[in-house]
């Protein structure tokens, strides 16, 4: 089966700064792979390429087999690629509900207000504060509002970065769960994550990297039964 | 209470002229995130074009109307987003306002250029025919027909667009874009084509405005085109730059309170005289002054952005540094000898002249390249130097070189003292303070007796130190080389050394610098004032070199924005940035344009030009040059003693920092 996303041998960085050297990985429909690594390790750069933020310098980026790097992000926003960049990555200017209009209007002109009403569902903070402009929101109601969009986006492919960072682990928890639902119903997740014990409880394939290259890259089964020196 | 009544009614039209303005330069705020100062050149290019096809040419109105603000508006503002503000998306502030200033001296100038209307001695017509028609309200208040088209434009225009934000997805996504144009694009919109249609519409609303204005006026001319848009800014400024309707309230209640002020202020007093012309400009300081600076939202996908080169100079080897150096001394040793020894008097006056401007751009290199922040009134410091130079000789006898000295401390004085109110306020808001404290100087305080008021102005005269008579032109020059000398060296000093280091990183983050026990408040200070000071001591050498200080052609509001901009566009950070600016000042006019006879327009074109290639160089044009040169030597230097081509600046082949990673 063609992978839904495919790197091939990917250079990218950022001006003089390189970041990846010939990274190699695939994800498969339906399936689950989380990017570990240290700091520096390109994690965040790889997300960024797969969703047309950072243009590869070398190498392939492949969507269903067909080429596709150098595309604009909205490009791959058309494929049904989300992504939650990591931070509060939110439009501060704007209110919290019409964060979620500007992220969820072009993928659900007809039920808008449905997945809007099902983000506040899943994040009742966000409902109460509807009205708030979300630069004045705390940090970890940013992160929220960032996620509840992707959510309730039903994508392709969800690629989630970082996404426990600044939020209560009980909320972790609610979030890795809805992560399970949305996998079920089809789409397909490339997870970076700095806490392993999450990630590895939901992914499929592990991708391990160091400085820019590919460690390794198995099945989770491989991955725990080998010592590849990751505090867990 | 007649009187009343009959101001309030007058006020209006007026007001409706700056609430126009005020609406547009607010939806161009708001959808393409530029402090547009070139909004007032886009409406006088549609004003000058309306004027050319329908006065000057006789075309019937509507093909005129159509013609200027709905096709030449339109691609003005495509062609402004699509060859300069698309490569200035993440730039700084600073960046970005440089570039507008630079549109608003280029767009008239090429305009007046190929219209060639400068010469006609026509009054402009509105957009309604038979527009000066009187009509009278209430029985007897006089209201002309342009008038009213006006206040319609302005209220109906500003109800529409408040529509557009607040009701429709494109409004939303036009907002989106100016925050975030990534962030955008990952929810699946073109941002590209949302940029490009917000520039075309807030264009387009210039145009409109320009057209609909113009007939207040005796002629088309761009000067009142700024002053228009400085008055827009202040309405514009009371809806915090971003309410519409507070925006077009702003501008009726400016509009009515001028009207105010002359019907009740005794006639003939210095408030009525000076104050009434001033309002704008006092507003316009007042809002930004007790303005609560809301935390500003930055591009949460900025890190995308590769990181901004380091200064080149600073990755230079040691070779090249010392060749680069020797190089230099060698020019401007030859230049020193063509103005002292082969050159006849005129190149000598004219290198002087550039060493005097050297010395004011450098209170540019203190301000803008250490402290990071803009000010726009370089000029007005300057001018108080000559000024105090030439109070001082003229009333106490002082020997113009203390007055000069005396000049350089009271511009530093009022620059700190203005820095106190302004400690709060950075960026933009601060350009805009800045801003109108130049043109209230203008406006107000040089009508003083004790600034520049007097008629005939005193002259100023030459310094006479011991035997030596500076009335030499030669020796002149010598003295400014020696004020030069000093001043890079001071600033030399303060940008390597602590304050230096400080100021660098207040730009970084202001809170980190006051939390390691750094006071805020003093480096603010310090770098207000010793621009400020730098300022004035080149405006006393200016004062004393053309002997008759011609405040308007030397000191002017415009020519600090001009100096500014071409300052940035070589380079803020080194000396000899501004050091060359002051060169091109100078000599560009009399070298280049003057033997291949371009007229005085192609100054302002070029320069223009410049601000366009310093778009997609934000760090400076020299800046950029000096690294691909010094890149191409090194590798030649490297080959030459057989090392492999070591670095291309930061060729890293170690991953990136962690920020990015």
């Amino acid at each position: 089966m063609t992978p839904v996303l495919e790197f091939r041998e990917v250079h990218a960085g950022y001006g003089p700064f390189r970041a990846l050297f010939g990274v190699s990985l695939a994800l498969e429909s339906g399936r689950v792979l989380a990017l570990l690594g240290s700091n520096g390790a390109g994690k965040t750069t790889i997300a960024r390429v797969a969703s047309g933020l950072v243009c590869p310098t070398q190498g392939s980026v492949l969507i269903d087999g067909a080429e596709f790097g150098g595309k604009r992000p909205w490009e791959f926003a058309r494929e049904g690629f989300v992504h939650a960049p990591e931070g509060r990555s939110v439009f501060g200017s704007l209110t919290v509900s019409e964060n979620l209009q500007l992220a969820l209007r072009f993928r659900h002109k007809a039920t808008l207000s449905v997945c809007i009403d099902k983000a506040y569902d899943l994040f009742p903070r966000l409902g109460e504060r509807r009205l708030q402009l979300a630069g004045t929101l705390s940090g970890g109601e940013q992160r929220m509002l960032a996620l509840a969009r992707v959510m309730v986006d039903e994508p392709r492919v969800l690629i989630a970065d970082e996404l426990s960072l600044g939020l209560a682990p009980i909320i972790v928890d609610e979030v890795y769960e809805t992560l399970r639902v949305i996998q079920n119903t089809g789409t397909s997740l490339l997870i970076v994550e700095q806490h392993v014990g999450h990630a590895l409880a939901i992914a499929e394939t592990v991708v391990m990297l160091d400085r820019g290259r590919v460690q390794f890259d198995g099945p989770v089964a491989d991955f725990a039964s080998q010592d590849a020196g990751v505090p867990r | 209470m007649d009187g009343f009544i009959r101001a309030i009614i007058q006020g209006v039209p007026i007001g409706g002229v700056f609430a126009l303005v005020a609406v547009g330069f607010v939806l161009t705020y708001k959808t393409s995130g530029v402090f547009n100062l070139a909004f007032g050149g886009q409406a006088f290019a549609s004003a000058a074009l309306y004027f050319k096809l329908h006065v000057i040419e006789e075309w019937p109105q509507w093909i005129s109307l159509v013609l200027s603000v709905f096709v030449l508006a339109p691609l003005v503002g495509l062609i402004l987003e699509r060859v300069i503000f698309r490569h200035l998306r993440n730039a700084s502030d600073l960046a970005r306002l440089v570039v507008s200033i630079g549109m608003l001296v280029l767009i008239p100038a090429v305009m007046k250029e190929i219209l060639d209307i400068a010469t006609v001695v026509k009054h402009p017509v509105g957009i309604l025919p038979d527009g000066l028609h009187p009509y009278q309200l209430f029985g007897r208040y006089p209201v002309s027909r342009d008038e009213i088209s006006q206040v319609v434009f302005a209220v109906l225009a500003a109800l529409l667009l408040a529509a557009l934000f607040r009701f429709t997805a494109l409004g939303l996504q036009m907002r989106a874009v100016v925050e975030s144009a990534r962030m955008t694009e990952l929810a699946g919109i073109r941002s590209d084509r949302i940029t490009a249609f917000s520039w075309a519409l807030s264009s387009t609303f210039a145009g409109l405005a320009g057209v609909l204005i113009a007939p207040r006026y005796t002629t088309v001319n761009e000067t009142y085109f700024f002053v228009l848009v400085v008055a827009g800014i202040a309405a514009a400024a009371i809806g915090g730059l971003t309410s519409l309707p507070r925006s077009l309230g702003g501008g009726f209640a400016l509009g009515v309170t001028a009207i105010l002020l002359r019907t009740y202020l005794p006639q003939d007093s210095i408030i009525a005289n000076q104050i009434q012309p001033a309002l704008p400009f006092i507003v316009l300081f007042c809002v930004v002054l007790f303005w609560k600076d809301r935390a500003t939202v930055s591009d949460p996908l900025a890190t995308v952005d590769p990181p901004p080169p380091s200064s080149a100079s600073d990755d230079r080897g040691a070779l090249l540094t010392w060749g680069t150096r020797g190089f230099w001394s060698v020019v401007l040793g030859l230049m020193a000898m063509h103005a002292l020894v082969w050159g006849n008097e005129f190149r000598t006056t004219l290198y002087t002249q550039a060493v005097i401007y050297a010395i004011i751009f450098m209170s540019v290199t203190v301000f803008t390249g250490i402290a990071g922040e803009i000010s726009l009134c370089q000029s007005s410091f300057a001018a108080i130097g000559a000024f105090a130079t030439m109070q001082f000789a003229d009333r106490f006898g002082v020997s113009v070189i203390g007055g000069a000295f005396i000049g350089a401390m009271i511009a530093a004085l009022v620059g700190a003292a203005l820095a106190l109110p302004l400690m709060r306020l950075g960026g933009i808001w601060l350009a805009l303070a800045t801003l109108a404290f130049a043109l209230l100087f203008e406006s107000v305080i040089v009508n003083f007796d004790w600034v520049g008021g007097l008629v005939p102005l005193p002259k100023v005269p030459r310094p006479l130190l011991g035997t030596i008579d500076f009335e030499n032109e030669r020796t002149f020059f010598v003295l400014c080389v020696v004020a030069l000398l000093l001043v890079a060296f001071v600033v030399v000093r303060v940008r390597n050394g602590t304050t230096g280091l400080f100021l660098t990183a207040m730009r970084g983050s202001e809170t980190a610098i006051a939390s390691i026990g750094v006071s805020r408040a003093r480096l603010r200070v310090t770098a207000f004032a010793l621009s400020a000071g730098i300022a004035g001591l080149g405006g006393g050498l200016l004062g004393m070199y053309s002997s008759t200080i011609s405040y308007s052609s030397d000191f002017g509001p415009f020519i600090g924005l001009f100096w500014l901009v071409l300052v940035v566009n070589l380079s803020t950070r080194t000396v000899e940035g501004a050091m060359q600016a002051a060169a091109g000042f100078v000599l560009f006019p009399e070298y280049i344009l003057k033997p291949l006879d371009l007229g005085g327009a192609y100054q302002y074109i070029f320069f223009g030009i410049g601000a366009i290639t310093f778009a997609r160089h934000p760090e400076g044009i020299l800046e950029f040059q000096k690294r691909r040169s010094m890149n191409s030597i090194q590798r030649r230097i490297d080959r030459r003693s057989g090392r492999s081509s070591s670095s291309e600046m930061p060729s890293v082949d170690t991953p990136t920092m962690g920020t990015t990673s």
